[in-house]
């Protein structure tokens, strides 16, 4: 159904006038110009398009836009702060958590995701939640390191 | 030198090199292009001016056809020209993969960008570098051999304060001074070679900035969707396609064997898209993916020799057994994040197009012909790619987008689906390769029988010390097999032949040594004079701290090495085999590499690594399954690619070899992954899988055969 509607993205309010079953993915790239995030699988089985919907790790191509409305949404755009990076980002340049990249902006998200959930991870906290991020250049061992540093950073305080 | 231009000539001091310059202002960045250089297979140009431009503002932009697949070229490029034209790293920008701003390349795959382009830079960089001293000798009234630089400043070194930038003497123009020689900087020299300064496309591709072909925003663009067809070898009978077209704003085109629905919208395309009642006739094959090996021994062409030494009969009489094995894998996907996506717009008789490709500059060529336009009215753009492992020499997404946008008038975007990306891949092919193996009473190898079918013959040759071997190949993933032996494309995938080389010769060499009772690793060290080779596997025995032992000792260790494009490799791992399961989990990996000059150590480390994790894919999971032409895996579901449970220890070695020429960097770690992780599990249950990927099913099979 063609409807209007609202939602809170990357800390501004934002409406899009759409059939509100369309994938929030294909919204963001290409109604809403956000390109950061990215289609991989079109079946919620990459985490490529993973962004954040009220503080949640959701897979955008499998989302309908429908389901974000009255929501805040957070995309890889909208994460650093008045241009200073997320310790996440920080620590994913730093230890080269990424090759090709194309994974990187779903892979920093659901790692916000999980560190707002859990300040602290374990390890294999970490295996786990990140286990539907697939990385095909085999970037795993220092995103994990990463994803362990940003969260030592950020002294157990997500934000 | 260039004759055609106003020359002036000027003796000064008593320099090298001819003396001859002349400048002219620089128009668009195009005008650092020599066209009648840059033909089709004629070589890098020659002039260093087609890979640097100094800045007004001080900044270098270095340019080089090569593409940013994640192997970091944009950052180990640059390194190699700051190095020798005495630049910061931070101050060069990399322009890459752009047909009409870079230096033509014939791609960007082989591991050849550090190899054969990088000592081009270097080159590049030291000539200019050489003429801007000339330049600087000349302003400041200084002998050259007073003279030296230092981030791009050249100064007296008696009197520090006599010094000009080399934005002061080149003022944004182009250099029209060359040199017959300039010699590149010695190892002991380096200052940026050598280093590991940050990744040059860190911050945009933390940031979401990183921009893949299919981001590329040009307002007006459709996004077609194209009929497929379901199966290989099928062809299109009809199509109705009444409905497609009733869905606002969607156009569909009708264009010989293209059949698209176009839409603002790539998701309304899509939907569309599914709305066409096609009927395809389809070809039966009488193989599939469990049947193909008897398929590719049957129709494989006639084997060619690769090498013969000594004689296979005088060594059977050495030997006084024989362990007769063969080895399988099946097809391997390349399976990049990014599938493959193209952006095409036709302008005032010009074309450009933004193409996920790792061959900008053939693909050109390939647009130019499926338009009917000149080349140079083709301009291909490969902006940072998203994962290519090979799998993106093809690009056929490219052509098809240029072809609509020409009967649409507007920029077309192709981006594949996943189950696209499935079906057009073109695979690592399946491959058997067959090895007779004599032993000696006294436990050394008497004669090596090597047949390899499907894979290709590189690296396929043994490099032990063996008198009597023979090695032959037939078939390969580089063309020329005969029609039907695959039931879809095969292509080069990173390394491409020598993963089934070496998880044979190196599966066989354990079994050899597990019959001679001998520890695999002394087993390879007693037959092998090859330094190099020994080095590695020397290096990587240290730091995994391998204990010598026979397999197998139920420890789960194994090794495995091998040579790739002039990199030697050594590895072992260590696993845990699940007996009721046949679940196989690696714990620890080790890898030692011999790559020659390294130029960004951590570079090197990321290459290593991420050749470890994927090659744990092919290992332990990774198979493309098919029926009646019809590719069975379309998604991440079925086909099971590394994941981070999967993540072993990882420690990487990196040889010191800094005075010899750099070989590969970005494959050869994978070769040995078949291998070491079947030596490994051999070693912890004594079963040998023989054939890849070594699944849970195929772990417990080869426990039962014993």
């Amino acid at each position: 159904m063609q409807r209007r509607i609202s939602f809170t993205l990357n800390g501004k309010p934002a409406q899009v006038t759409v059939d509100d079953e369309r994938m929030l993915l294909w919204v963001l790239r290409y109604d809403l110009g956000l390109t950061g995030t990215k289609f991989g699988c079109g079946a919620a089985l990459c985490g490529a398009c993973t962004v954040i919907v009220d503080n949640r790790a959701v897979r955008s191509c499998a989302t309908p836009v429908k389901d974000v409305a009255g929501k805040s949404v957070l995309t890889i755009e909208g994460l650093d702060r008045d241009g200073r990076l997320h310790p996440i980002q920080e620590a994913f340049a730093k230890h080269h958590a990424f090759q090709c990249g194309y994974c990187t902006p779903g892979m920093i998200l659901n790692a916000y995701a999980l560190l707002l959930k859990r300040p602290r991870p374990a390890r294999a906290e970490i295996l786990r939640e990140m286990e539907d991020n697939l990385c095909r250049c085999g970037a795993h061992t220092r995103i994990v390191d990463a994803i362990e540093e940003a969260s030592a950073a950020m002294h157990g305080g997500a934000r | 030198m260039r004759p055609d231009l106003e020359l002036s000539r000027r003796d000064f001091f008593a320099l090298t090199g001819s003396g001859l310059f002349v400048f002219f202002r620089v128009e668009p960045a195009e005008a650092f292009q020599e066209p009648a250089k840059l033909p089709t297979w004629q070589g890098p140009p020659s002039d260093f001016n087609a890979y640097l431009r100094i800045r007004e503002d001080g900044r270098v932009t270095a340019m080089a056809g090569k593409v940013e697949l994640g192997q970091g070229v944009t950052t180990s490029l640059a390194q190699m020209l700051a190095e020798e034209l005495d630049v910061a790293p931070d101050s060069v920008d990399m322009q890459l993969g752009d047909t009409s701003l870079c230096p033509w390349d014939m791609g960007t795959f082989g591991s050849l960008s550090t190899r054969t382009l990088g000592p081009v830079m270097r080159a590049a960089g030291a000539e200019a570098r050489a003429v801007l001293v000339q330049m600087a000798a000349e302003r400041l009234q200084v002998p050259v051999v007073r003279l030296q630089v230092n981030a791009g400043v050249v100064s007296d070194a008696s009197a520090p304060h006599k010094r000009v930038s080399y934005a002061e003497l080149v003022q944004g123009k182009r250099i029209e001074r060359h040199l017959e020689k300039a010699p590149l900087k010695p190892v002991a020299a380096f200052r940026v070679i050598g280093q590991s300064p940050r990744r040059k496309d860190a911050l945009d591709k933390v940031t979401g900035k990183a921009k893949y072909a299919g981001d590329m925003s040009i307002p007006g663009t459709l996004h077609a969707r194209i009929l497929r067809p379901p199966a290989h070898g099928a062809t299109l009978k009809e199509a109705d396609t009444s409905a497609a077209e009733k869905v606002a704003g969607v156009r569909v085109v009708k264009d010989a064997d293209l059949i698209a629905v176009l839409h603002e919208r790539p998701d309304v395309a899509e939907l569309a898209l599914g709305l066409i009642q096609a009927r395809f006739d389809r070809p039966q094959p009488s193989f599939d993916d469990q049947t193909v090996f008897d398929h590719l021994l049957k129709t494989a062409p006639h084997y060619q020799l690769v090498h013969e030494s000594g004689s296979l009969a005088d060594g059977e009489k050495l030997s006084a057994s024989v362990l007769d094995l063969t080895y399988l894998n099946s097809y391997v996907a390349h399976a990049p994040m990014e599938t493959h996506a193209a952006v095409a717009r036709i302008e005032g008789g010009k074309a450009t197009v933004w193409a996920s490709t790792q061959t900008p500059f053939p693909l050109q060529q390939q647009v130019a012909q499926a338009l009917a336009m000149p080349k140079e009215d083709v301009r291909l753009i490969a902006p940072y790619v998203g994962g290519g492992f090979g799998g993106k020499s093809a690009s056929r997404q490219a052509i098809e987008a240029a072809r609509l946008a020409k009967i649409v008038g507007r920029p077309v975007q192709v981006a594949m689906s996943r189950a696209e990306e499935f079906f057009y891949d073109a695979f690592r092919p399946a491959a058997v390769v067959k090895i007779r193996g004599g032993l000696t009473a006294d436990g050394r190898i008497g004669f090596w029988d090597y047949q390899v079918c499907g894979a290709g013959e590189r690296e396929a040759k043994l490099f032990y010390d063996v008198a009597h071997q023979r090695t032959v190949s037939a078939g390969g993933w580089m063309g020329g097999n005969p029609p039907g032996m695959h039931p879809f494309a095969v292509g080069p995938w990173r390394a491409p032949s020598v993963n089934t080389n070496t998880f044979a010769r190196e599966s066989q060499m354990d079994m050899l040594a597990a019959r001679a009772g001998r520890d695999p690793l002394e087993f390879r060290l007693s037959q092998l004079s090859d330094t190099r080779m020994r080095r590695a596997l020397e290096a990587v025995a240290k730091q995994f701290g391998w204990q010598a032992g026979r397999a197998p000792s139920g420890r789960g260790v194994g090794v495995a090495c091998g040579i790739y494009s002039g990199t030697y490799v050594a590895t072992m791992a260590e696993v845990g085999a699940d007996k009721s399961t046949g679940h196989v989990q690696v714990k620890r990996v080790v890898s030692a590499q011999d790559q020659g000059l390294t130029v960004n150590p951590d570079g090197s480390r990321q290459q290593m690594e991420g050749c470890i994790m994927m090659g744990l894919g092919y290992a332990l999971s990774e198979e493309v399954r098919f029926k009646n032409g019809e590719v069975l895996d379309r998604n991440f579901d079925t086909y099971r690619t590394p994941r981070f449970s999967w993540l072993p220890k990882i420690e990487t070695v990196l040889i010191e070899n800094q005075e010899s020429p750099p070989s590969s960097g970005g494959e050869p770690a994978i070769i040995t992954m078949g291998a070491v992780v079947a030596n490994a599990i051999y070693d912890a249950l004594g079963a040998r899988v023989l054939q890849l990927p070594m699944t849970p099913a195929r772990v417990l099979e080869a426990m039962g055969r014993g």
